[in-house]
């Protein structure tokens, strides 16, 4: 069963798993490579650990007895919900590697997007969840994930990392 | 109460010690290269109007004008973290390797637990701890922005920290940042000497020892543990370090500051100290233009 105060690592497959609830580490992988063309290649030194329902932590340490930590790695990816939904900070350190589901906004667009505002866009990709980038500094770079509904992009930026540059 | 007037046996120069503890600091921010390189980041704090200034001692130290907005793009990425250019002295004196077993035992908010998860380039075990959960949710989200994933981070007195979560298995490196009276800091902030008294320092400095006791223990024979303060305080900085050699299996390591830097100071109101406190370094701002800080270099025997 899930208990939201320890540390459990992901099964590995789906016959290790002791919890319905909880995504193996191949469907993870899947994920990532599926929605955002993201290679599994990009995790193999993070093994993956759930805490609190549904939150999901990539970790490149070793702690053989995580139970009584506070945090192990970072958060990256939001499951047991019908979307799963990459974090802020995953999107910034593994979605430059993204090949599809990703939109660039131009400089005015990324800086609502950054203040957390919904913006009207002209999207022909699938719907859902995507990571949104901007270029800056010769390169295109994450900044973090947009819902896209109905001709909207939603920011997802949350409140405390929201800024009116 | 003047606090900096019981530091005139000990600094040369007194009288420029005190203008430059009088004077504002420049803004200094390091780049973190788990995310960047420090050129594209210097690139893009360019592009928006920065005028980036590399510390001669540390290229991933960049030099901002004072008046600076915090906000900006680099920042929202992760790339840069606002770094008091002194504190990131300990660190690069500790200097951890990748994939070793690092620990920060006095963490939060987290500016050095991230430049050792960049010198360690995000691989190996990082753990950093801080006893307040408070200050801990600064730490968190400080290291998510800078996407360190190396991380295990714990809440306990690191005057008993306990190894079980790690397997017992003792660090390879350690650093104690040890809470101070933070006198160093006068230069950012004007008040840091108003709460200034000298039971205040008797108390931290209880407090110091039993940190940096506990950390040589945690660390391997062959290891290395850093202390640092922010503070002139000799009873926070050597009278600690001299504390600790007599109990614990372990010796001071001379060290080349890459900082102007005075030696440890071995006597101080008629106390003397084991002569090889000496080879820790003082920092101060009148000879660095930083702020003011101490650092030991410890190696553990056995």
């Amino acid at each position: 069963m899930n208990d939201g105060h320890r540390f459990d690592r992901l099964p590995a497959t789906a016959p290790g798993r002791t919890d319905e609830g909880r995504p193996t580490r191949e469907e993870v992988l899947a994920f990532w490579e599926e929605r955002f063309g993201v290679a599994p290649a990009t995790f193999a030194g993070h093994t993956f650990w759930e805490k609190g329902s549904g939150k999901l932590w990539a970790f490149a340490g070793e702690a053989p007895d995580p139970t009584a930590v506070e945090a192990l790695g970072m958060v990256f990816l939001r499951v047991r919900q019908e979307h799963w939904k990459p974090t802020t900070e995953a999107a910034q350190r593994f979605g430059r590697e993204a090949t599809r589901n990703a939109i660039e906004l131009d400089r005015k667009r990324a800086e609502r997007f950054l203040a957390g505002e919904d913006q009207e866009i002209e999207w022909d990709g699938d719907w859902g969840y995507l990571i949104v980038a901007h270029e800056l500094a010769g390169g295109v770079e994450p900044i973090g994930v947009g819902l896209y509904l109905h001709g909207e992009l939603r920011s997802q930026i949350p409140k405390g990392r929201r800024r009116d540059l | 109460m003047d606090v900096l007037e019981r530091y005139r046996p000990i600094v040369d120069d007194f009288e420029a010690f005190r203008a430059a503890c009088e004077r504002p600091l420049p803004r200094v921010v390091r780049v973190n290269t788990i995310k960047t390189g420090v050129e594209r980041a210097v690139e893009a704090l360019e592009d928006e109007g920065y005028t980036p200034e590399q510390a001669d001692w540390n290229p991933t130290l960049l030099r901002l004008a004072a008046d600076n907005p915090g906000a900006n793009w680099p920042y929202v990425h992760g790339w840069i973290y606002g770094q008091e250019e002194v504190s990131a002295l300990p660190a690069t004196v500790l200097d951890p390797s990748p994939g070793e077993r690092a620990f920060d035992a006095c963490a939060a908010p987290g500016s050095k637990t991230t430049q050792l998860a960049a010198l360690m380039e995000d691989s190996g075990t990082l753990v950093a701890n801080d006893s307040s959960l408070g200050r801990l949710t600064a730490l968190r989200s400080n290291a998510e922005r800078c996407g360190v994933t190396n991380l295990v981070v714990t809440n306990s007195d690191a005057r008993n920290y306990s190894l079980d979560p790690l397997g017992g298995e003792p660090f390879d490196r350690t650093l104690v940042d040890a809470p101070c009276s933070c006198e160093g800091t006068v230069r950012k902030n004007p008040d840091a000497l108003a709460e200034w008294s000298r039971e205040r320092v008797e108390s931290v400095a209880a407090l110091q020892k039993g940190i940096l006791r506990r950390a040589v223990q945690a660390t391997r024979p062959g290891g290395t543990v850093v202390y640092s303060t922010c503070t002139f305080a000799p009873e926070e900085n050597e009278a600690v370090v001299d504390h600790v050699l007599a109990r614990e299996d372990c010796r001071i390591a001379a060290f080349d500051s890459p900082l102007p830097a005075e030696p440890g100071v071995t006597e101080w109101e008629g106390e003397t100290f084991d002569p090889t406190v000496a080879r820790a370094r003082r920092v101060y701002p009148h000879l660095s233009d930083t702020g003011g800080f101490f650092c030991a270099k410890l190696e553990v025997a056995g």
